[in-house]
């Protein structure tokens, strides 16, 4: 799984390089978000524009992921297209996470 | 994977695993999408589909190696429906899962890890039906085409 982290500021922005969080990624994905949180910004930014599918099991990884960080950690997600979305709005996860329209303008508040 | 038929009326056989089921999605997502459904329809589909094909995986076959799955696609004028086979263990009861929507009101560490699949089944789907007949799971999902 191809998670890629830069830290802009205060934040760890970590970008799904890959276009599906589906049950066959979500234990590499889970995984490979621990390497990735485990130093860096406690403000932990998951950015999923590139992807387009994630299913229960890919839902579950992601909240896995937020569950394994630090209590000093928060995860926040950006970039949601739009059969991402609906499988966070139809299970209420949307009201778990705070979620950012559009990770370029986050990116420019961080940097700027 | 075997794909055979025509355009609207089609099967195709897949192993029973997890990237099976991926190949089954794009599949099933091109055919529809070469008949004109909206995107919004086709990712309600696939959501559903990616639940009932990965429930077979997981729990129908998840004490034995490798075996099939077997779909059976129509594509009507007014709704779009998927029979799902397979020789896996029964659903328990010989019924279709409540699928209640997992409680997240809790802290952080409490937050469900899972159990959304039945859930997003009889959300995202106009009609679903399980019969066991001949030693076979026989699930069916239907959506209309202006599903959402």
């Amino acid at each position: 799984m191809d998670l890629q982290s830069t830290y802009h500021n205060d934040m760890n922005i970590i970008t799904v390089a890959e276009a599906r969080i589906d049950a066959a990624a979500a234990i590499r994905f889970k995984d490979r978000m621990r390497d990735v949180t485990s130093q860096g910004p406690a403000h932990v930014v998951l950015d999923l524009s590139n992807v387009t599918f994630v299913d229960s099991s890919g839902l579950g990884a992601i909240v896995a992921a937020m569950k394994q960080l630090g209590p000093e950690q928060r995860l926040d997600l950006a970039g949601l297209t739009p059969d991402v979305a609906k499988v966070f709005r139809l299970t209420r996860m949307d009201t778990v996470f705070v979620i950012h329209d559009n990770i370029i303008a986050l990116k420019a508040r961080a940097t700027g | 994977m075997t794909l055979d038929g025509t355009p609207q009326e089609f099967t195709l056989t897949a192993v029973a695993s997890e990237l099976a089921v991926r190949d089954t999605l794009l599949a099933i997502r091109n055919r529809l999408a070469v008949h004109g459904v909206s995107e919004d329809t086709c990712g309600s589909v696939e959501l559903a589909m990616a639940e009932a094909l990965n429930n077979v995986v997981e729990h129908a076959y998840c004490d034995d190696g490798p075996r099939d799955i077997r779909l059976s696609v129509e594509i009507k004028p007014d709704r779009l429906c998927f029979q799902i086979i397979d020789g896996g263990a029964p659903l328990p009861d010989l019924s279709l899962p409540a699928g209640a929507l997992p409680d997240n009101s809790g802290p952080r560490d409490a937050l469900p890890e899972g159990g959304f699949g039945w859930f997003l089944i009889r959300d995202l789907t106009e009609r679903v039906s399980y019969e066991r007949r001949n030693g076979m799971n026989h699930l069916t999902l239907e959506f209309l085409r202006t599903a959402r």
